[in-house]
């Protein structure tokens, strides 16, 4: 049975500069927000780093934050896992209320947080045998759980080597190893792919959908819009410490009006077949700069081809190549809040 | 409260101060012998000081090593671990209540002031040559002074470990530390300042004193100093504020 997640109208203001901010994660892209007491001599600045959040996440989905760096993403994780105060609201892991029963939360979770802090006075093995045994674990149950993670992220050749001589995508898997160690029933998991190559990536990927099999729940925050897509169950999509969007991601997608981008090129476009494709049923908006390649925005993808084809031999042109990208969570991001996700 | 994940912690320091154990002897005995082997045997040898200063310099020197020991042991790890890296971050989710993390460095720190005691006594005995008297005749109030002096060197490294970034250690060594022990009574007995009357009291604010006082009034008894109660009396006290202000200062930087 998997262990669900609530939050209720979450708040969070710092009245200093946040410490992820303070160890240089990933530039805060707050606008600090002066209190209405700033005329008192202390100036104080106040950031507001979530402004009200509540969701539910069901247990055992994979449950996708995404949002722009600053967003509020990671100080969502660092309330739900104890680390991080809320100035307003409550969050509850299973029926624990995080900030009240920290212990009893602790139990529950496991956290791959977004820079290495491996505890870089030990060895990679040592690291989770003490991670096993700060859980309770037996003597024989931790170092065979060790053994088995080792050789899962593919660390065992390294597993009696100083954590700290690692390079970064090591560190990742044995953060994500150290996490899984106690078996939590919910992973929390802030940017895991941060940096990996494309390999680790995919064996990440791969981690984290066999551990979500075994009917756990998962809460992964990115600003990969791939990732969410492919590995998220829901999604909520967060800015400026707000939801602007939450569901599944393919919901999501079909909620953006005329979502699909079909890219054609032609052996050449002239106006005619421009003016034609604008008539097809379904397109909004047919862009060409070149009279060659014509980009064409419309609410659906493949049924659209037959009619195009046709369109272009009518013209006396022909088709060269199409591609149908399907709506996509960026132009989601873009449609509600008017800029790219990477802005 | 969870004393398995105690106890885990426990071990785990264990661990590393084991791995580490050359160079912290090292850090922590060397300066004292050297200490010890200046004042203590060519200054006397050579006819500066009298041959009784061992008396007086002894205890000093326990007490600086205990104490310093005690510090380093807790304050530097906290200092480097809640800085960049975050590494404390894996046992603050460790399923306890996040300050008896504070109470388990404390217990740590103080296992490492008392290891240090225990081997700087002997050490410094033996490098100062004949001369030293020391008197085990009040075994329970030297054991009751070790313990608080212990208690104080670990707290009070929570207290600067939670309280200093990393960039400001050497600041923490000239500005803190240094005074501490010119002023801490280590290479005088506390009577002597009566000299310089402000001072001897202003003096009495600095834990150290009680340290050096403590154990001159239980090894050395012969020597002036402090009665052993108002020793006991203001180590318990010292102890205990420097406790509450560290973990204090932990909670503040534990939980953001």
């Amino acid at each position: 049975m998997g262990i669900g997640i609530r939050i209720e109208d979450l708040r969070k203001i710092y009245d200093s500069p946040p410490p992820s901010a303070l160890r240089g994660a990933g530039g805060f892209s707050f606008t600090p927000v002066r209190s209405a007491k700033s005329k008192d001599k202390k100036k104080k600045v106040e950031v507001v780093a979530l402004d009200g959040i509540s969701l539910e996440i069901h247990p055992g989905e994979v449950f996708g934050l995404l949002g722009p760096n600053g967003a509020g993403k990671t100080t969502t994780i660092q309330i739900l896992t104890t680390r991080t105060r809320p100035t307003n609201g409550r969050a509850f892991v299973g029926d624990h209320d995080v900030w009240q029963e920290q212990v009893k939360a602790k139990l529950l979770i496991g956290v791959v947080p977004q820079r290495p802090n491996l505890d870089f006075a030990l060895t990679a093995r040592e690291v989770l045998l003490f991670h096993g045994a700060y859980f309770g674990q037996s003597h024989k149950e931790r170092a065979r759980r060790a053994t088995e993670l080792l050789e899962k992220f593919k660390l065992t050749d390294r597993a009696d080597h100083m954590v700290r001589t690692f390079s970064g995508g090591m560190m990742q898997r044995m953060l994500i190893a150290r996490a899984m160690m106690h078996d939590p029933e919910v992973l929390f998991l802030d940017e895991p792919s941060a940096g990996l190559d494309p390999q680790t990536r995919l064996l990440l990927w791969e981690i984290i959908r066999d551990y979500n099999r075994q009917g756990k729940t998962i809460v992964l925050t990115t600003h990969y819009m791939d990732e969410a897509d492919t590995l998220c169950d829901r999604l909520a999509i967060i800015d400026h410490g707000k939801i602007i969007a939450i569901g599944t991601p393919r919901d999501l997608k079909a909620s953006i009006p005329g979502g699909y981008l079909l890219r054609l090129r032609f052996d050449r476009a002239p106006e005619e077949l421009l003016a034609r494709l604008r008539t097809l049923p379904g397109v909004s908006e047919v862009r060409s700069t070149d009279h060659i390649a014509a980009d064409v925005y419309a609410d659906r993808g493949g049924p659209l081809i037959s009619a195009i084809v046709n369109s272009a031999q009518s013209a006396g042109a022909e088709l060269h190549d199409v591609h149908i990208s399907e709506p996509s969570l960026e132009n989601l991001f873009l449609h509600h809040t008017g800029r790219s996700l990477r802005d | 409260m969870n004393w398995k994940t105690f106890y885990a912690m426990l071990s785990r320091d264990g661990h590393v101060a084991r791995r580490n154990l050359l160079p912290t002897l090292m850090q922590n005995l060397l300066q004292p012998l050297l200490l010890t082997f200046v004042f203590g045997r060519v200054l006397t040898s050579g006819g500066m000081m009298q041959g009784s200063y061992k008396n007086v310099l002894l205890p000093g020197i326990i007490s600086i090593s205990m104490v310093l020991s005690g510090v380093w042991a807790v304050a530097m790890p906290l200092i480097s671990e809640f800085q960049f890296t975050k590494e404390i971050e894996d046992r603050l989710l460790a399923p306890m209540a996040t300050q008896w993390l504070a109470v388990e460095k404390v217990v740590a720190g103080m296992i490492q002031a008392i290891v240090s005691g225990i081997v700087v006594i002997p050490a410094a005995y033996l490098m100062m040559g004949s001369g030293a008297n020391l008197s085990f005749a009040h075994p329970l109030q030297f054991l009751a002074v070790c313990f608080l002096i212990a208690f104080l060197a670990a707290a009070g490294g929570l207290t600067l470990g939670c309280s200093i970034g990393q960039a400001h250690i050497g600041l923490m060594f000239s500005l803190i530390i240094a005074p501490m022990i010119m002023f801490g009574c280590v290479y005088y007995p506390w009577s002597f300042l009566k000299a310089f009357p402000v001072l001897q009291y202003v003096v009495l604010i600095n834990p150290l004193v009680y340290a050096t006082e403590g154990l001159r009034g239980t090894l050395v008894p012969q020597i002036p100093h402090i009665p052993i109660p108002a020793i006991i009396a203001a180590l318990v006290v010292m102890d205990l504020v420097l406790l509450v202000v560290g973990l204090n200062r932990f909670n503040k930087k534990a939980v953001s």
